[in-house]
């Protein structure tokens, strides 16, 4: 029952090879392809979408037929019309805030990490700050006084990822600064910023990888919670967070109009959760750690 | 002879015994105090900043845009916001020390005392969520953990995957389907507990929300102690165990178990954190009358010193779990 | 009957690839059984084994292990557990890691044995002062964090004789320690077993400790035993080609000897072979070699070896002469000096690991400098490259003064000085192919790019005999020592006028040690001036022309190689020559292996 792994003798430095193993395993791919799948089907949705999705087509919570697939909502529209429309501003709010996030914290975290001391500390006491407010709770709390822009949503998003996304990088990159080709580079006086892009960053793309997937998932999980509690997308929009609420006192009557939603919405996180935690797998299978 | 002098190289190098183990610990704790009021004190800055002293007409934003010039004045007076914002935040500090968090805009009775009822209520329910989370997470975790790679530990690290994908308000919307209104009819679709009763007298109103809460939490939880588990059972001083013939008994229970919860312990901390952040949207899913839900209603009904009130509150109790994890863990790191 | 009969003993990992081949030899009560070989050579697995443990992903798959009339290898689990409770003691090689934070040393110590709590503390506490620890009640009350590298290694082997086993398996038990515990430890394991009748296997990639401690030595290569017999056979009169050249390779603190390396890469764990696995490394190789294994043999000398032509290579090896290497000539003392170093002093916050060191490199001397760990000897090498920023002395370059700090440092002078580190895996971006590595300095400091860069990185990767093919090859895909010839390629293609070698070798088998130490003999040659810092006296004696002696931050002696390390004058050089350990060698000049 109980087995130890066998360990590398001496510190193996991960095979150049570990970014393209990890975007070619079965997990990573899957994952991948959920991804590209939910964002082909928000994207390409609206152009297929039957009806209007704010028009008010039938009675409430009507049953399938009558031109409405899927039947209508709380309001009379057209579900299958609202699915397909809903999920474009999902989709671009989260890809811009986890890349706006990523690449903020992957910045703080490198930075931090390479030139420590004073500078290391400070950086480390926002970052420590921001970690203080939830995202969540930090975007209803903008929210509750500006309103629900989207680009506000987005920044809002960002903001919140980036405290967690500094700290892992700053993680990942310090035991690297520590290595010797580091400490190389520095004693024949390559520029800093050349150390952090050549020397540094190539090293630590396996947690970024991992990294950036599960910050996509959260961005996915945050932005349509925010429109599950009536501050993201607003009505008569249609998104499929807000959808969940606005039908859920149906859900006896009409279940799909908060189950479509509600699996569009999982489908595009699990995706996510599937290319971190399969690319997680690769990096421990290669280097030792656990997943 | 040669056994004394043997003794006595041996015994040079040691680190000295323990005796200064509580001088170095009092340090980091002071230390780590003094951190926690300067943080505290910049939460309370961005919570003002974020509401207070936004620019443009706050009054407006409150009354919205059909308030007349009179409503306006009215307000901004009630609030202090014809003030200078430095005195406008002094006052709003002096009276947060002081547990004065203000009065209502929509209902004009005392903050501290709307807020009392709904924080016992999300107290309670987070409390009884604990109470299940953490022994489950222990045990579940440390079974995957020795079937590691068997059907067990798959069929887990499957679930767990997708548990943790979905949204909480995903799980809850289908708990609720399952449970409550389309597939069975066996519970309360919402958790409404009335005013002055305790939670635990609606014990039925609790279990959906709990259920949802403890499945999110034992899947986070439980992959920690799995993990931590894996690393121990991969020890040396594991295999060392092993080689000298100890019972699996003894090597699960007393070698692994105290080093596989130490790591174990803050996570719990930081769980109990998560949750605060969590317990706003499964509030609101379930219509339960905790602080989550409060705050929901106070950002609709544009209730400033609620929305103060209630954020300073998560923020400060967040932290508070977060440095207590810390804590812990540098206790833990000491021993 | 044998105390311990190992017969035909083989592990293979899941994939079928043999890791250990048909391991076979016997031990009587009381005697040491010496298991060397460079990485791996499977003795680990060979350790591990004797207690019928595998690690996951490799499996027993054949052979017996009869340890007091009992075969291990045909137990139940349930049956196999009892037999290691009762019957084998393992002392780990890291026991800062092997021991349990969580449990005190008493409930480690007691839980191995058999019988009652009680019996077993009188037992418990005359075994620890056996090993030279102290034995009350507060001692045992400790756990394994509170005790110093040296006295945890005694917990282990306490704990391994505590139950009067019939074997001990030592894994590397000393790799971690200084000299002077090293050679106490193993003073204290050569008496434990022969007192207490105890057969022991000894396992160290370390010919010199398997020398010390052994009654028997086995060499093992590939997965393999290549030769096995008494210390006497093995050492003095060693028959296998690979005995020879391993014995060749380690140097001496006694004489200044060329080392002599064995060409070609050590074959990976599990490689397949169909002949002799040394054939493709070995100076004596024939085409028969290839084509089926040698079987273990006995040998004129007493020993067995698995080499077909041993009586040939017993011949032949003893007709060639290893010269010394001539003394080296004292240099004219105003000849000026490349780097020059007063009153150097160090801290880390509020410890001082430096103090007041002094010296000077002159043009073309390699200055060795020699102290164990915690003597500070890293910090000065980091003070002089600049990376140690908390310092205060005067350094001066070419007569020149040079800044301490490396951002006051001129370009010039960063070219000029330059640094090997001692991790070979660290020491290369992997992330970079080896003859970008090397091109980085020439477009940095001459601005040199494209095919004319890449025709100096070729130049300097052949001066380090590395063959230009490898050039694209990333470091993960090349051995320890390739990466530090690469290393020094790097360093090469500056124009160095000092090269700083911090402990260079240290991470590297002795075989390869000995390529890198005469491939720095060619630099040195070429009049490059080096400083060589490292824990062995012997590398110092091999290369060293003048040497500094490093204790607690403090230079306690220097002078020239020959003289400190004949006549050393400080007691710490005296006690640290003392105990460090040599091979046992014929006599002053004896063999050498043909090409």
């Amino acid at each position: 029952m109980i087995r130890t792994r066998p360990r590398e003798q001496g510190v193996q430095a991960p095979p150049r090879n570990l970014t393209r193993r990890i975007l070619t395993s079965p997990r990573t791919r899957l994952g991948l392809i959920m991804l590209l799948v939910m964002i082909l089907f928000s994207v390409l949705g609206p152009f297929f979408a039957p009806h209007s999705p704010t028009a008010v087509l039938a009675k409430p919570y009507a049953d399938p037929g009558d031109g409405l697939l899927l039947g209508a909502d709380s309001l009379g529209r057209d579900i299958l019309s609202r699915i397909l429309s809903g999920g474009a501003n999902l989709t671009w709010m989260a890809i811009a805030a986890t890349f706006g996030g990523v690449a903020l914290g992957t910045a703080i975290g490198l930075i931090a990490a390479y030139a420590g001391g004073i500078v290391d500390t400070l950086l480390m006491r926002v970052v420590d700050v921001m970690l203080t407010f939830p995202t969540i709770i930090m975007a209803i709390l903008f929210i509750s006084m500006v309103g629900p822009s989207r680009l506000i949503l987005v920044v809002l998003v960002a903001i919140g990822l980036t405290p967690g996304m500094a700290r892992v990088m700053r993680g990942a990159a310090r035991p690297v600064i520590r290595r010797e080709h580091v400490m190389w580079a520095r004693t024949i006086g390559l520029s800093s910023s050349r150390i952090l892009m050549r020397e540094v960053l190539p090293s630590v793309t396996s947690p970024l990888l991992v990294e950036t997937g599960l910050r996509l998932m959260w961005s996915v999980v945050g932005l349509a919670s925010l429109s599950f509690l009536g501050f993201g997308v607003q009505p008569p929009a249609s998104d499929w967070g807000l959808m969940v609420s606005e039908n859920k006192d149906g859900l006896a009557i009409q279940p799909l109009a908060v189950f479509i939603p509600a699996v569009c919405v999982a489908l595009f996180t699990i995706g996510g959760n599937l290319f971190a935690e399969g690319a997680a797998r690769v990096i421990g299978r290669t280097e030792g750690a656990r997943s | 002879m040669a056994t004394e002098t043997m003794t006595e190289k041996a015994l040079e190098a040691a680190p000295p015994p323990s005796r200064s183990r509580r001088a170095a610990l009092a340090w980091p704790i002071a230390r780590r105090a003094l951190t926690g009021v300067v943080t505290l004190w910049c939460i309370s800055v961005i919570v003002f900043v974020a509401t207070q002293a936004m620019p443009g007409d706050v009054a407006h934003i409150i009354l919205g845009p059909g308030a007349s010039s009179e409503q306006v004045a009215q307000l901004n007076q009630n609030l202090g916001l014809d003030q200078p914002l430095l005195s406008q935040y002094l006052d709003w500090l002096g009276n947060v020390l002081t547990g004065n968090m203000g009065d209502s805009i929509v209902s004009g009775q005392p903050v501290s005392e709307l807020l009392s009822e709904r924080i016992f209520n999300s107290a309670t329910l987070t409390v009884i969520a604990m109470v299940f989370i953490i022994p489950l997470s222990l045990v579940i975790g440390l079974l995957a953990a020795v079937f590691r790679d068997k059907l067990l530990d798959r069929a887990y690290l499957g679930t767990s995957l997708i548990v943790t994908a979905t949204p909480d308000f995903v799980i809850g919307s289908l708990v609720i389907a399952l449970f409550g209104t389309v597939v069975f009819k066996v519970l309360p679709p919402v958790s409404l507990i009335p005013p002055g009763d305790a939670p635990w007298e609606h014990p039925r109103q609790l279990v959906m929300p709990l259920a949802v809460m403890v499945l999110v939490g034992v899947t986070y939880l439980s992959r920690l102690v799995r993990v931590s588990f894996i690393d121990v059972l991969e020890s040396e001083y594991v295999q060392l165990a092993i080689i000298k013939g100890l019972s699996m008994r003894r090597i699960l229970f007393l070698h692994a178990l105290p080093n596989a919860l130490a790591p174990s312990i803050p996570a719990a901390s930081i769980m109990a954190a998560y949750t605060i952040a969590g317990s706003v949207v499964i509030e609101y899913l379930f219509a339960y009358p905790g602080i989550g839900s409060a705050l929901v209603d106070a950002v609709a009904g544009h209730d400033l010193p609620m929305v103060q009130a209630i954020i300073m509150l998560m923020a400060a109790a967040f932290f508070c779990f977060n440095q207590l994890a810390d804590l812990l863990g540098t206790l833990n790191k000491s021993r | 009957m044998k105390a311990v009969e190992v017969t035909g003993l083989t592990v293979a990992l899941d994939d079928g690839s043999v890791i250990v081949d048909d391991v076979s030899f016997g031990l009587e009560s009381g005697q040491v059984m010496g298991l060397v070989g460079e990485s791996g050579s499977g003795k680990s697995t060979v350790a591990l084994a004797l207690l019928g443990f595998a690690k996951a992903g490799a499996n027993i798959t054949g052979g017996k292990v009869v340890v007091g009339g009992v075969d291990l290898l045909a137990l139940s689990p349930n049956e196999l557990r009892e037999a290691r409770k009762k019957l084998i003691g393992f002392v780990p090689q890291d026991p800062a890691t092997a021991l349990n934070p969580a449990l005190t040393i008493r409930a480690q110590l007691t839980e191995g044995m058999l019988g009652e709590k009680k019996e077993n503390l009188p037992r418990i506490r005359e075994v620890l002062e056996t090993v030279g620890l102290p034995s009350d009640n507060a001692f045992l009350r400790r756990h394994p964090q509170e005790l110093s590298g040296g006295q945890q290694q005694r917990v282990a082997i306490a704990m391994a004789l505590g139950k009067k086993p019939e074997l001990i398996v030592f894994d590397e038990p000393t790799t971690g320690l200084d000299v002077s515990t090293q050679a106490r430890v193993l003073e204290m394991v050569a008496g434990l077993c022969a007192d207490n009748g105890m057969a022991s296997v000894f396992v160290s990639h370390d010919l010199a400790v398997v020398g010390t401690v052994g009654d028997l030595v086995t060499v093992m290569y590939a997965g393999q035993v290549l030769e096995t017999g008494s210390r006497e056979e093995v050492l003095l009169s060693a028959a296998h080609p690979y005995s020879i050249a391993l014995l060749e390779s380690v140097p001496s603190t006694r004489q200044r000897l060329p080392l002599v390396s064995i060409p070609g890469r050590a074959p990976a764990a599990g490689a397949k072979f169909d002949g002799c696995v040394f054939a493709d490394r070995c100076a004596f190789v024939e085409d028969r070699c290839r084509d089926s294994a040698p079987p273990l043999v006995a040998t004129s000398t007493g020993s067995s070896a698995r080499c077909l032509r041993v009586e040939h290579v017993l011949q032949n090896q003893r007709c060639l002469v290893k010269e010394p290497l001539p003394r080296v000539e004292s240099r004219e003392e105003d000849s000026g000096s490349v780097l020059s170093v007063r009153n150097l002093n160090a801290s880390y916050g509020r410890t001082q690991v430096l103090f007041d060191v002094s010296f000077n490199v002159a043009p073309g001397e390699t200055l060795g400098v020699v102290g164990e760990s915690g003597s500070g000897k890293t910090t000065m090498s980091r003070c002089l490259i600049g990376l140690h920023e908390d310092q205060s002395g005067i350094f001066e370059m070419d007569g020149k003064p040079l800044p301490p700090r490396l951002r006051d440092r001129s370009k010039e002078v960063k070219q000029q000085l330059q640094y090997v580190f001692q991790n070979p895996y660290g020491s290369l971006n992997p992330r970079e192919t080896i003859a970008n590595a090397v091109v980085v300095p020439l477009k940095h400091f001459y601005g040199e790019r494209g095919k004319a860069a890449r025709d100096k990185a070729k130049e300097a990767l052949e001066r380090v005999e590395i063959p230009w093919r490898l050039a694209d090859r990333y470091p993960a895909e090349l051995s320890g020592g390739q990466r530090q010839r690469v290393a020094i390629a790097r360093a090469l293609v500056c124009n160095p006028s000092l090269l700083i070698c911090d402990e260079i070798t240290s991470a590297l088998d002795v075989s390869v040690q000995a390529s890198v130490v005469e491939l720095l003999r060619t630099l040195q040659n070429d009049g490059l001036s080096m400083i060589f810092i490292t824990h062995n006296l012997a590398v110092v004696r091999s290369i060293g022309d003048r040497v500094i002696v490093l204790s607690q931050g403090r230079v306690v002696e220097s002078g020239e190689v020959e003289a400190v390390l004949t006549a050393p004058q400080h007691p710490y050089t005296r006690g640290l020559l003392a105990d460090t350990l040599e091979v046992d060698r014929s006599d002053a000049e004896t063999s050498d292996l043909p090409g």
